[in-house]
């Protein structure tokens, strides 16, 4: 066993171990932010190392108990895995350092504030968990991993308002993963195992209808969580009322890891065959239906969260065309959105900081007030919609190409649908800017007014503790007068630099990356590889 | 692998009874509904194994043969996340019922907002 091979349960393991080690010193919140912290930086070191190793000497399998690969639990690593399981701790650790200045300027958290670290901790288990699992059902268990501690997360602090977004995101949750669950017991009875690269050989083997209800399943169980349309709907319902950095980190990852699944499932499963068209229009109405949703949006989070949704079809077309092209550029998107829409929800959570909303009503005057925040706010917005030359373009004429490389009428029809949603974007930043920037700041927006009456819950600055408008909801004079501040904590500010800046630099060293992100689309478009390191490796 | 029609009928009845439940708007509802589908899941899991004689090392399988033990530890797996996720919605309804006096989950103010006002706030 190398010794690259030894980091890869490590990566699974750390922020686990952190996580119950945070909760030992619940009480004393410094601990638990730098415990946090120390677990994530040595998994994000640990990950990059991977990285290095398996692009030099390919995919990297570890059988857990010495228990052999089609019966064991295996942990798989090929390059894509671990060059997300790189992008989720960046982000992952730059929210965490977000969150704990943040923590640091507001009240003296509480025992909600408490389970905080952990259970970003315990998500980022799920997340790389997630991305190493060789079976379906250690993917169910890392999917269960991240969801509950992802419903503590966005209900922290039990107010009504997070509740209320609660109840929809667990119910749908829950559905998603029942109907997984159901997708494994049919695919064990049809073929007598779960491991995917044993899988990979035995679907073929199975009649055609057989397959077709197994690929269904799994990509409808995968869709919810993707937030593809129709099975979209939740998001935008449950993300915004969440914490800053909360959101922030779902934004990035969670829909990301359900695009995971879908791109390993449709690759390593099935060939990418089957269900193409379906998955194209899948991937045009999600585009098309997130953006006129999120033009319609006067909160920068809830547009946000709409946007969100709108480029997951991006992703979508990519893996639907099912050549080495669209994949290479379905990987680089992915890490892409995944820096950009972290980077943007966290210019939304400092937005909220200084202005106590995110409602650009009652919002103007920031480009002069925080010029700094203008800058980070700006270039991932733009990144967002594809302005050329930064990493969103490049993905965007990426994907573009492949799909018209493919030559066929719908690719062409969802490549004109992806220029216009890209516009759309644009159009819905631009009227966001605006409004929040540009504009001077409007009279009675600060200080409070009839207006902020009605809203308490999403009007106060909502810090990952979180309760403060739980405890004042009989009177509205703390959580319905809007709070101004003039300073903005050096951590956060950070932290938002930080991921934006790793935006830029999937820009600045586009070539190298992009040719990794194909070495990455590669492994994936012929499974071969995969199979063999799995299957052909002594435990 | 024979098909159990008790087994299928029972799978199927479960889906159904909780499906009826989950769309409810009372999470106490969801929450017995997602319990029944749970069970429902675990069975489906178990009859995607063969059945037969306790698998040990060591013991000569019955006439049946011997049961496949990959289900049953995917379906002690999914009890216990089972049971996780039912704790914590449990406490979910609680809360909501200490502030509100009802399980039931309200409309989202902003869907209404953006419902009310054609145009947004333009």
């Amino acid at each position: 066993m190398s010794l690259v091979t030894a980091l890869l349960p490590v990566s699974v393991m750390l922020p686990l171990v952190g996580a119950g080690v945070a909760l030992l010193f619940r009480g004393a919140p410094p601990v638990t932010r730098w415990i946090a912290i120390l677990a994530l930086t040595v998994q994000l070191v640990t990950e990059c190392a991977m990285v290095v190793g398996i692009d030099t000497s390919g995919p990297i399998v570890m059988h857990l108990g010495g228990w052999a690969a089609p019966v064991g639990i295996t942990l798989v690593a090929d390059r894509f895995a671990a060059v997300l399981m790189v992008t989720s701790t960046v982000v992952t650790l730059a929210v965490l350092v977000y969150a704990g200045a943040q923590q640091r300027s507001g009240p003296r958290p509480d025992g909600a504030a408490a389970a905080f670290h952990p259970a970003m901790l315990i998500m980022a288990t799920g997340v790389s968990n997630a991305f190493v699992a060789g079976d379906l059902f250690n993917l169910f268990v890392s999917f269960e991993i991240l969801l509950t501690a992802s419903y503590v997360l966005l209900t922290l602090g039990g107010t009504a308002e997070r509740l209320r977004a609660g109840a929809p995101y667990l119910v749908v949750s829950l559905l998603s993963s029942l109907i997984f669950l159901s997708a494994i017991a049919l695919v064990y009875a049809a073929t007598g195992t779960v491991n995917l690269a044993d899988l990979a050989g035995k679907i073929g083997d199975l009649p055609a209808g057989v397959a077709a209800i197994l690929q269904s399943l799994l990509l409808v169980a995968f869709g919810i969580k993707a937030a593809v349309w129709p099975m979209s709907a939740w998001l935008p319902d449950s993300y915004p009322s969440a914490p800053a950095p909360v959101t922030a980190v779902f934004a990035g990852l969670l829909t990301k890891v359900g695009i995971y699944a879908i791109v390993r499932v449709q690759t390593l499963l099935f060939g990418g065959h089957g269900f193409t068209t379906l998955l194209m229009w899948a991937a045009l109405a999600t585009m098309i239906v997130g953006i006129l949703g999120a033009v319609a949006q006067s909160d920068i989070k809830r547009m946000l969260s709409f946007t969100l949704v709108s480029h997951i079809g991006y992703l979508l077309f990519g893996v639907s065309l099912g050549s080495s092209a669209g994949l290479t550029a379905t990987v680089y998107y992915v890490v892409h959105h995944i820096l950009v829409q972290t980077a943007l929800f966290l210019g939304a959570g400092l937005i909220e900081h200084l202005r106590g909303t995110t409602d650009v009503a009652r919002l103007g005057g920031l480009a002069r007030s925080s010029p700094l925040l203008a800058v980070l706010f700006f270039v991932p917005a733009m990144n967002l919609a594809g302005i050329p030359p930064l990493s969103g373009f490049l993905g965007k004429v990426g994907l573009f190409e492949a799909g018209l490389d493919t030559g066929g009428v719908l690719a062409a029809v969802v490549v004109a649908g992806g220029t216009l949603t890209s516009l759309l974007t644009l159009y819905a930043i631009v009227r966001i800017w605006g409004r929040a920037f540009w504009r001077p700041t409007p009279a009675g927006a600060v200080g409070g007014d009839g207006l902020a009456a009605g809203d308490g819950a999403t009007g106060a600055d909502e810090s990952v503790d979180g309760d403060e408008d739980g405890e004042n909801e009989g009177g509205d004079d703390e959580s319905g007068t809007v709070r101004t501040r003039t300073r903005l904590p050096g951590g956060m500010l950070a932290a938002t630099a930080a991921v934006v800046l790793a935006g830029v630099l999937l820009t600045v060293a586009a070539g190298p990356l992009y040719a990794l992100a194909g070495r990455a689309a590669g492994d994936l478009h012929d499974p071969g590889r995969y199979v063999t390191a799995v299957l052909g490796a002594t435990p | 692998m024979t098909a159990d029609v008790v087994l299928s009928v029972a799978i199927g009845a479960l889906f159904a009874v909780g499906v009826y439940l989950m769309v409810s708007r009372n999470l106490i509802k969801v929450l017995l509904g997602f319990m029944l589908i749970g069970h429902g899941t675990n069975l489906l899991l178990l009859a995607a194994g063969t059945w037969g004689t306790a698998p040990i090392l060591g013991e000569t399988g019955g006439p049946g043969g011997r049961a496949d033990p990959l289900p049953q530890a995917f379906v002690l797996t999914s009890i216990v996340i089972t049971l996780a996720v039912s704790c914590f919605m449990l406490a979910m309804v609680f809360r909501r019922y200490l502030q509100a006096r009802t399980a039931d989950v309200p409309d989202d103010p902003d869907d209404e907002l953006v419902g009310a006002e054609p145009g947004g706030t333009e």
